[in-house]
């Protein structure tokens, strides 16, 4: 076998960021497609590295023990290079074309929902890897990620406690932004807290003189930063330059975007964040992740959160495929259904939530000293994605295909 | 009260440099020599790039930037000489040739350096007025915008070299037939046009994050800067950033970054549709 030139061309393949999809059949029955389309240049490259990283770890690993349903997996990896135009072209081309049994990927949630209506039209599963602004009601997604129930609920309320009650707020403007802003209003409000500023900033914006005189002249206690990309993230430098001084509390630092790792500190000194997976958990269980992945990607800055749960998801992925023993979304579904869909991942035990397919987590509140090293402040053990199903997306009775938001409910019916 | 005064001047200092350090290298390049330079930000980048191998090599700072500049400029000349110096009579090809080459730097870099890099941190320093804070830096990078738009009208008004580059780029077959040298005048030009990019990439690479598409985060506004500015360099590029600085500070500072992006936007909409020649045109009109 000339396997040295099939590697080259799939690298070359990967690079020219089209199909990448050749493989080895090693045993007689087919192979399992997976597609997957993460952003490996543009803007948003350095957070998706690991994720790509991470589910060509997972499928080597599943691979070698004997695939799933003794079928090897075939990864078909596509670049969209954070334009939501190509995800969408690269999703049907992944889903009409090459025919992937299991969708994985997506970066923004504007990413995700360009991805879903295209998604929603076959009956192939999509699984969504990042942390997000929650409220998707979607059959077709299950989501990996931590929700504003795990991350905000839990980190807001200390934030208060240990800060004070007047917030400032920093956000990317688009859907995430928008939205998480929007959690942080209402939690704010059932703590008697409040909001003293919010500022939405056009993605791709890197100056920020005005925001940090705006955020000095409204007098915040802390800052929320849920500020996106690389060139957003400026705004710690700048406010560091400008001794802003502030605490700062995050859905998205630190685990998500390794900022303490990119920046020279003490520009994230005092950041919080809460967060399922941050690379110095130091269990044993994560140690031995931690130290498969370095052996197969020694150059790694740092693993982040997107990459373990984009890990994550092929093990949840073939879970769910053996116990069901089919490949069909809805005999997947069924196992969801009976509350028993879990795997045992580095941080713990992680379960898909029957209602709204989003997965419990082990949730830590960190915090970022002056030398950029990382503390766990807190521990709230395993926090259930609880939100949907109490205002009433239940999957297992009804798709509502939808995203809800604290002011977007569903209908009473 | 002068906490606020100096505030205003503070934020439009900031937007000004800002305009002026990512426009000046594209003022020569598209504006002078009407090469509508595609990779501009990229050589803004390759200016932050080498500061932050230089200052992690041990040079000190200032020096870092400079010999960043240089490198930038001598790139360029050698740009000038492999590329841009076939397409001076296809503006449009132009376009397309350095947009390619842009395209083959950034995945080049994201391939060899990596998907982002360690930043090296602002100067310390930082002074209180008022209830502010601000960071002085800032201030520097000011002063060398100013610095700047001297040392050009310096070179371009006052030296023979200037002379002879503006009788070139008004018209080469001319200029040609009197003795001047028009090949040397456009490498170097182009090479001082970049050498300035990489001299903006040099100055904000301490304060922003490197990743290879940061360039990016320059264009819009260096184009835009340089269009409404017109084909005069120092009569054209400096009133327009005055201009837009003032609507855009004063815009973020009442309604926050969005609203100042599309006012800035919609301003030189407006500025193009009443002035197709940008604002020198009436400046030199009245100046003659």
């Amino acid at each position: 076998m000339n396997s040295g030139r099939k590697l080259g061309m799939v690298l070359l393949g990967a690079m020219l960021g089209t199909a990448a999809g050749v493989g080895v059949a090693r045993a007689a029955e087919p192979l399992l497609k997976v597609g997957l389309l993460e952003d490996v240049s543009g803007d948003l490259a350095f957070m998706g590295m690991p994720k790509l990283h991470g589910s060509q770890l997972a499928v080597e690993e599943i691979n070698k023990s004997g695939g799933i349903l003794g079928r090897q997996i075939e990864l078909i990896h596509l670049d969209p290079q954070g334009d939501n135009a190509r995800y969408q072209e690269f999703g049907r081309r992944l889903l009409n074309r090459d025919k992937v049994d299991v969708l994985i990927g997506g970066i923004t949630s504007a990413s995700r929902e360009a991805l879903r209506p295209i998604v929603d039209r076959t009956s192939t599963p999509y699984f969504y890897t990042n942390q997000y602004e929650g409220g998707v009601c979607d059959a077709s997604m299950i989501s990996m990620g931590a929700v504003p129930e795990q991350q905000f609920s839990t980190l807001i309320p200390w934030m208060v406690e240990k800060f004070g009650k007047k917030v400032y707020v920093i956000a990317a403007d688009y859907n995430f932004g928008q939205i998480s802003a929007e959690w942080n209003r209402k939690i704010m409000k059932d703590l008697g807290g409040e909001v003293v500023g919010e500022e939405f900033i056009p993605l791709g914006v890197s100056q920020f003189a005005q925001t940090i005189q705006n955020i000095q002249k409204a007098k915040p206690d802390w800052l929320l930063t849920i500020n996106v990309g690389a060139a957003q993230d400026s705004f710690f430098e700048q406010a560091a330059a400008a001794n802003l001084n502030l605490p700062m509390g995050s859905s998205i630092k630190v685990m998500l975007g390794f900022e303490h790792k990119r920046f020279k500190p003490p520009a994230l000194n005092n950041m919080h964040a809460t967060a399922n997976w941050f690379e110095e958990i130091d269990t044993p269980e994560a140690t031995d992740f931690k130290k498969r992945w370095h052996a197969k990607f020694p150059d790694e800055l740092y693993i982040n959160d997107m990459g373990y749960n984009a890990y994550n998801a092929l093990y949840m992925y073939k879970a769910l495929v053996e116990k069901a023993k089919s490949i069909k979304l809805d005999d997947m579904r069924k196992v969801i259904a009976t509350g028993d869909a879990c795997i045992d991942a580095p941080e713990g035990k992680v379960c898909i939530n029957p209602k709204s397919q989003h997965t419990s987590h082990r949730m830590r509140l960190i915090s970022v000293g002056p030398k950029h090293e990382v503390k766990v402040e807190k521990d709230y053990g395993t926090i259930q994605p609880y939100w949907l199903g109490e205002i009433g997306c239940d999957l297992t009775k009804k798709n509502d295909k939808d995203q809800y938001t604290p002011s977007h409910l569903p209908k009473k019916s | 009260m002068s906490a606020e005064v100096f505030s205003v001047f503070y934020q439009f200092a900031d937007v000004f440099a800002f305009l002026i350090l990512s426009a000046a290298g594209l003022a020569i390049v598209f504006g002078m020599m009407g090469v509508i330079n595609m990779a501009h930000g990229e050589f803004i980048m390759c200016g932050a790039y080498v500061t932050v191998g230089l200052v992690n090599l041990g040079v000190p700072l200032a020096i870092a930037q400079i010999l960043a500049a240089l490198t930038a400029g001598l790139i360029g000349v050698a740009v000038e000489f492999l590329i841009v110096r076939r397409f001076y009579k296809r503006p449009l090809d132009s376009l397309l040739a350095t947009w390619g080459l842009s395209l083959i730097v950034t995945q080049s870099m994201l391939l060899i350096v990596g998907s982002a890099v360690r930043g090296i941190g602002t100067p310390e320093g930082s002074f209180a007025i008022g209830g502010y804070t601000f960071s002085t830096y800032r201030l520097v990078l000011f002063g060398c915008a100013v610095a700047v738009l001297g040392g050009l009208y310096i070179v371009f008004m006052k030296t023979r070299f200037g002379v002879i580059a503006r009788a070139t780029m008004q018209n080469a077959a001319m200029a040609k037939a009197l003795g001047a040298r028009t090949g040397r005048i456009y490498s170097i030009s182009f090479g001082i046009g970049t050498g300035l990019a990489g001299l903006c990439g040099a100055l904000y690479a301490p304060t922003m994050t490197l990743i290879p598409t940061m360039g990016a985060t320059f264009v819009v506004e260096s184009f835009v800067t340089v269009v409404i500015g017109g084909a005069n360099v120092l009569l054209g590029t400096a009133p327009a950033a005055v201009f837009l600085a003032m609507i855009r500070m004063a815009l973020n500072a009442s309604y926050g970054q969005i609203i100042g992006q599309i006012g800035m936007l919609v301003a030189v909409i407006l500025i193009i549709r009443v002035l197709p020649e940008g604002l020198s045109s009436v400046l030199v009109r009245r100046g003659r």
